[in-house]
């Protein structure tokens, strides 16, 4: 096995118990925020788009599938923090009065 | 002379063992790890209200200093596509993000998900096109994971946010031999997917590949009804966040497989969550088609039981209550009553009247949906009850209000062993002092099956739309 796929291979399975143990203590109440806020984190996927589309292979089809990959994930991005934070704002506990 | 070639050849030499990818700079490695430390971060500080919006602010810095540290790449050399791509995401999402109303969160969810694995199956694509025969086979293993888990769910979440935006039928959709035929299409997709592997010069194999893929998406969610969405959505988030994952292994960058394996994991655990709270397998979900039942006929059960109410009357009964539970289900959220029933709340503890709300995890379309909804309505979010909590609650309240909830709260589930939901965990509303059952007809639910609880001594049916008939008890109890 390469070493770089032993390492990544160490790696998801660590992050993946991590993901599992984090997770579970989340209140139910906040498992829609929950499933926006992982969705934009695994939007980091944009930094793959833009080390491959900014490589520039001189194959325009390289730069057309990255440039849309760049567009989706960043979307992904902004709208998944975006949207995250406009929901949890709502929470709140007893008025102030 | 020799000597001053030497190094020049070794690189020449050495690079033809490399990977594709050039060694990334020591800063760009601490800054990705800092955020994949952040990351962590964020989802920990997302385990209570209090904390949560910390927990934003963490992925948000990670994300930037990720994305800026990336374009500082030596290998990053064409910035012009980046910044369109860029402007054009911002002005899309900006809009889709602040905009939406609460209702309609579960299919922008669903969208989001489409995006971030089009995105990821769009990058495997092209890593394929860019390098194609050259890569090792774990890599192509690797684009063979992403662009399935990619394609499908891209798909597959398109369907699931057309079906919850009621553009497609929401109704579960069935076809003879449905089951093998997605079945077909999914062994044919790793079929081909295996002969990307195999064969990666060969020109046709990976079109057919994506093509199959996606169609399976599709084939994949069709079949499912809008009651079972909130595991779907579930199994979908944790499907984007595998191809993330994935993607992290072709472009072997781990602060990509931190980030979707994250998603993954949660994703995963949702669904279990989803499953559980319905009595039912992932298997059974996916490729179950919704039982004809063998539920006794709503004419025996309902048959000079009903009693129904109107708005003086439920006014009246919560006059004389201490405490009051209130159950909300789907019915709510189309019937846009949340903030109705957030003046009612109001109402009611001005009255010195205790109200709590009992949510079953499956009420709505996503998981925590009513919670989204129920707190944009202001309601503090120590009044919303997990169903495990407020359920030993129910038999010391007056009265209890359903309003759009049905399956979740049928009694059937718990007494009948006989019932198609036999074994579902529901919120035992008929506990209580008295129940209000607020709902149009009585249609059955998404299970299809009467509910005892409609004609049960202690129930009172209110026929109303569940926003109108909250407003119209709000103006009779003010007259009191």
């Amino acid at each position: 096995m390469n070493p770089s796929l032993e390492s990544n291979l160490f790696v998801f399975a660590l992050a993946a118990f991590l993901g599992y143990e984090v997770v579970r203590r989340v209140s139910p109440q906040l498992h829609t925020p929950l499933m926006s806020l992982t969705n934009a984190i695994s939007a980091i996927s944009v930094v793959g788009a833009i080390a491959v589309t900014g490589a520039g292979h001189n194959t325009t089809m390289v730069v057309v599938l990255g440039t849309i990959a760049v567009t989706a994930s960043m979307i992904n991005v902004v709208g998944g923090f975006l949207m995250t934070d406009r929901m949890l704002k709502m929470f709140k506990k007893r008025k102030s009065q | 002379m020799i000597s001053s070639y030497l190094p020049v050849s070794i690189i020449a030499a050495t690079a033809k063992f490399l990977p594709h990818r050039q060694v990334m700079p020591a800063y760009v490695i601490l800054i990705y790890l800092a955020a994949a430390m952040l990351f962590a971060l964020s989802l920990k500080w997302l385990s209570s209200p209090k904390t949560a919006r910390w927990g934003v602010l963490a992925g948000e810095i990670g994300m930037a200093a990720a994305i800026i540290a990336t374009l500082f790449l030596p290998e990053v050399r064409h910035y012009d596509w980046i910044f369109i791509a860029f402007a054009i995401a911002i002005a899309a999402a900006l809009p889709m993000a602040l905009l939406i109303p609460m209702t309609a969160v579960p299919q922008q969810i669903a969208l989001f998900h489409a995006f971030g694995a089009l995105a990821a199956a769009l990058v495997g694509t092209a890593e394929y096109y860019a390098h194609g025969a050259s890569l090792g086979t774990s890599t192509l293993v690797a684009i063979g994971f992403e662009s399935l888990l990619g394609y499908l769910t891209f798909t597959g979440s398109l369907v699931a946010a057309g079906k919850l935006q009621e553009i497609l039928p929401t109704q579960p959709m069935n076809y003879p031999f449905q089951n093998v035929a997605s079945i077909s299409v999914l062994g044919a997709s790793i079929i081909a997917g295996a002969m990307v592997v195999v064969i990666p010069a060969n020109p046709l194999v990976f079109p057919i590949f994506i093509a199959l893929c996606l169609l399976f998406g599709v084939m994949l969610i069709l079949p499912i009804g809008g009651g079972d969405m909130p595991t779907v959505i579930a199994l979908l988030n944790s499907y984007a966040g595998l191809s993330a994952s994935a993607m992290g292994f072709v472009l072997n960058n781990k602060l990509l497989i931190i980030g979707g394996a994250l998603e993954g994991s949660s994703g995963f655990i949702l669904a279990m969550i989803m499953c559980k709270a319905m009595n039912r397998s992932f298997i059974n979900v996916l490729f179950g088609q919704v039982q004809a039942g063998k539920a006794a006929k709503s004419d025996d059960i309902y048959g000079g039981n009903i009693k129904s109410v109107n708005a003086e009357e439920v006014a009246a009964i919560l006059d004389g209550a201490r405490r009051v539970a209130i159950v909300p289900g789907y019915g709510l959220a189309v019937a846009q009553a949340q903030h109705a029933v957030g003046q009612l709340f109001e109402l009611l503890e001005s009255r010195s009247v205790d109200v709590q709300f009992g949510i079953h995890p499956v009420a709505g379309r996503m998981p925590g949906h009513m919670n989204v909804l129920l707190a944009e309505a202001n309601i503090p979010y120590d009044h919303l009850m997990e169903m495990d909590r407020i359920n030993p609650e129910f038999e010391n309240m007056d009265v209890v209000i359903v309003n759009g909830a049905n399956d979740v709260v049928n009694p059937d589930a718990r007494d009948n062993p006989n019932s198609p939901i036999a074994g579902m965990p529901i919120l035992n509303v008929d506990k209580a002092g008295t129940v209000i059952v607020i709902k149009r007809s009585l249609s059955s639910g998404f299970a299809g099956i009467p509910n005892p609880l409609f004609a049960a001594k202690n129930c009172l049916m209110y026929f109303a739309d569940g926003k109108k008939a909250v407003l119209d008890i709000i103006a009779e109890l003010e007259k009191l």
